[in-house]
């Protein structure tokens, strides 16, 4: 099994990086080993095998319900490549 | 005092309590070395002078008044992975261009709260994603290390190859790392020092940019087993900011180095005995099991028989987490921004140029797994093969106490040689990555040099929340191994 350039155009879209005709063909050939570990891992049989989800069993704690963190909105901002205002702009979304 | 630099944390600790130097005399002398040697080894991305000096005069009155703290006046140098307030906070990446965070890590900020003094923030692999720090937009960081008698420069590993360096090379006391596949124990074996990943959970990650949520952890790297133990005990603890961080309390690490490991069992796994495996690695593996027969310890043959599936999970699970937490970088918030005549073009813009080569392959490959149906079946695969491998190590902490591994399959090498080349890769983290899947604590400890006066180091493996037995085993190997030659200082 391998990836195709169609493919690889739109992981590209999806992932918003622009690529190359180049990075196509050098794509083609990365994602395709992606596939070769993928059936590696066909090897084990996982059938009854749980997920991970701690290093030990542990029950995830809850926070009080209460606002802690608020009217952050000139920290926000600062960081801001473009603001105006208490918003944050970018480029016009529709036509 | 030329030699203030060369203390040990612990040294420079009674030092500073007895009053024999300031914190402030402290400070200088590194920032006049980091002065000195910085532009030959670029360890450092950013100096925080004034903080630094502002800091050490707080700690030089606690100390006056006798309330210094457990990291009074000790100079730490942080990895830019780490959100800190003082100065920019980049990730070795040009799309965090200028981030000033408004916040602290809360890892930074429990070193603070005891103390400690930040020199500023120091190289690493863009995002974390490289093992010899030639993909940060900075430009590599150079190991002190040579091979005798040449002058070709040297990786000092990554992700975390500043921290490594600049402990290396006495422009820190200690610094801070991270370890999401062996960037804190493949530099430190590389450069000579010594470095811990603690369990998933016993640091908090909140303000650590993210790379592989499930896997990163934050670590010290030091000079020292016990350097470490000591900002280790003061990083970890729960944070309710982390809900994967563990309400456990935090053990005296420092106090778990007896010196004695008579009767602590040993675990050899036969699956880390590559066929490929070079002499000198074989033979520093054979002295260290040798050291600690020697010390009175029990040596016990092991299998992990998932071993060889870490690796495959490992660059499913990775690349597609980090595609994800990398959606963030777009150009609205914070950071880098290339204009475009819509939000999508101005998004794919923005990221085209901000995000070096190797991310961009990295986040391709993880947003590939992740809208393939065929490998988003596998990353589910992924995670149970997690399990299987976890449980390998529960087997066989069943019959041992630690497991020593080597660390690297080579010392340092040449910028400009690591390579996409598959097999080299697999050798590359085969040693590191399961430790990280089966979210266990792992150190480097430095063992030897090689033919060519290289550093190379072995890897203790403990149970989960075990880490002061690695450290009572570390400190241990680390004396039989005794002090590494220093490299012919050529940077200053």
């Amino acid at each position: 099994m391998a990836v195709d350039g169609t493919t690889i155009r739109r992981i590209a879209r999806l992932a918003h990086i622009a690529v190359t005709d180049e990075e196509v063909k050098r794509l083609e050939g990365e994602l395709s080993l992606i596939l070769q570990w993928c059936e590696q891992l066909d090897e084990v049989n996982t059938d009854d095998v749980p997920l991970m989800n701690a290093v030990i069993p542990m029950e995830m704690k809850r926070l009080p319900d209460v606002v802690d963190d608020s009217d952050l909105v000139s920290e926000i901002l600062s960081n801001a490549p473009c603001s105006e205002g208490r918003f944050l702009l970018v480029p016009k979304v529709f036509g | 005092m030329d030699n203030l630099t060369d203390m040990t944390i612990a040294a420079a600790r009674e030092g500073l309590r007895r009053g024999e130097f300031s914190a402030t005399e402290l400070t200088e002398a590194y920032l006049v070395s980091i002065e000195a040697s910085n532009g030959a080894i670029n360890a450092y991305v950013l100096v925080t002078h004034e903080i630094a000096r502002e800091m050490a005069r707080g700690a030089d009155d606690r100390l006056r008044r006798g309330e210094g703290r457990a990291l009074e006046g000790i100079p730490l140098g942080i990895k830019d992975m780490f959100c800190t307030r003082a100065g920019i906070t980049q990730a070795g990446s040009r799309i965090l261009n200028s981030f000033k965070p408004s916040y602290e890590s809360t890892v930074s900020s429990n070193l603070w709260s005891d103390g400690a003094v930040m020199l500023g923030k120091l190289n690493m692999d863009e995002f974390g994603m490289g093992s010899s720090n030639e993909t940060s937009c900075f430009g590599p960081t150079i190991n002190p290390y040579r091979i005798k008698g040449t002058d070709i420069p040297l990786t000092a590993g990554g992700s975390s190859g500043g921290s490594a360096a600049a402990v290396a090379a006495r422009l820190c006391a200690g610094a801070l790392g991270t370890d999401t596949g062996g960037s804190i124990r493949q530099p430190g074996a590389l450069t000579g020092i010594v470095g811990i990943k603690p369990t998933y959970g016993r640091c908090s990650r909140w303000g650590m940019i993210a790379f592989v949520s499930s896997l990163d952890q934050a670590g010290p790297m030091a000079r020292t087993v016990r350097d470490c133990a000591i900002v280790l005990e003061s990083m970890a603890g729960y944070d309710p900011k982390d809900s994967t961080s563990v309400d456990m309390p935090v053990p005296a690490y420092e106090s778990a180095l007896t010196g004695d490991v008579k009767g602590t069992r040993i675990g050899i796994p036969k699956e880390y005995r590559l066929d490929s495996m070079p002499a000198e690695i074989e033979q520093i593996w054979q002295r260290g099991i040798d050291w600690l027969r020697d010390a009175g310890a029990e040596i016990v043959d092991v299998s992990l028989p998932h071993t060889r599936y870490a690796l495959p999970a490992y660059y499913i699970l990775a690349p597609a987490e980090s595609s994800s937490n990398l959606l963030r970088y777009d150009g609205v918030r914070y950071g880098f921004r290339a204009e475009g005549d819509d939000i999508v073009s101005m998004y794919e813009n923005t990221r085209t140029i901000g995000f070096g080569p190797e991310v961009k392959r990295r986040i391709m490959i993880g947003t590939y797994v992740l809208s393939s149906s065929f490998c988003s079946d596998h990353y589910l695969k992924a995670r149970k093969v997690r399990t299987l491998i976890h449980q390998d190590f529960e087997r066989a902490f069943e019959k041992v106490d630690v497991l020593l591994t080597p660390v690297t399959p080579s010392a340092a090498f040449p910028l400009g040689t690591s390579t996409l080349d598959p097999v080299r890769m697999y050798h590359n983290d085969i040693f590191t990555v399961a430790v990280n899947i089966a979210g266990l604590p792992a150190m480097v400890v430095p063992s030897g040099v090689n033919a060519d006066g290289l550093p190379l180091g072995l890897q203790v493996i403990g149970r989960a929340f075990d880490e002061p037995t690695l450290f009572r085993v570390g400190e241990v190997l680390e004396s039989a191994a005794g002090p590494l030659p220093r490299p012919d200082v050529w940077w200053r």
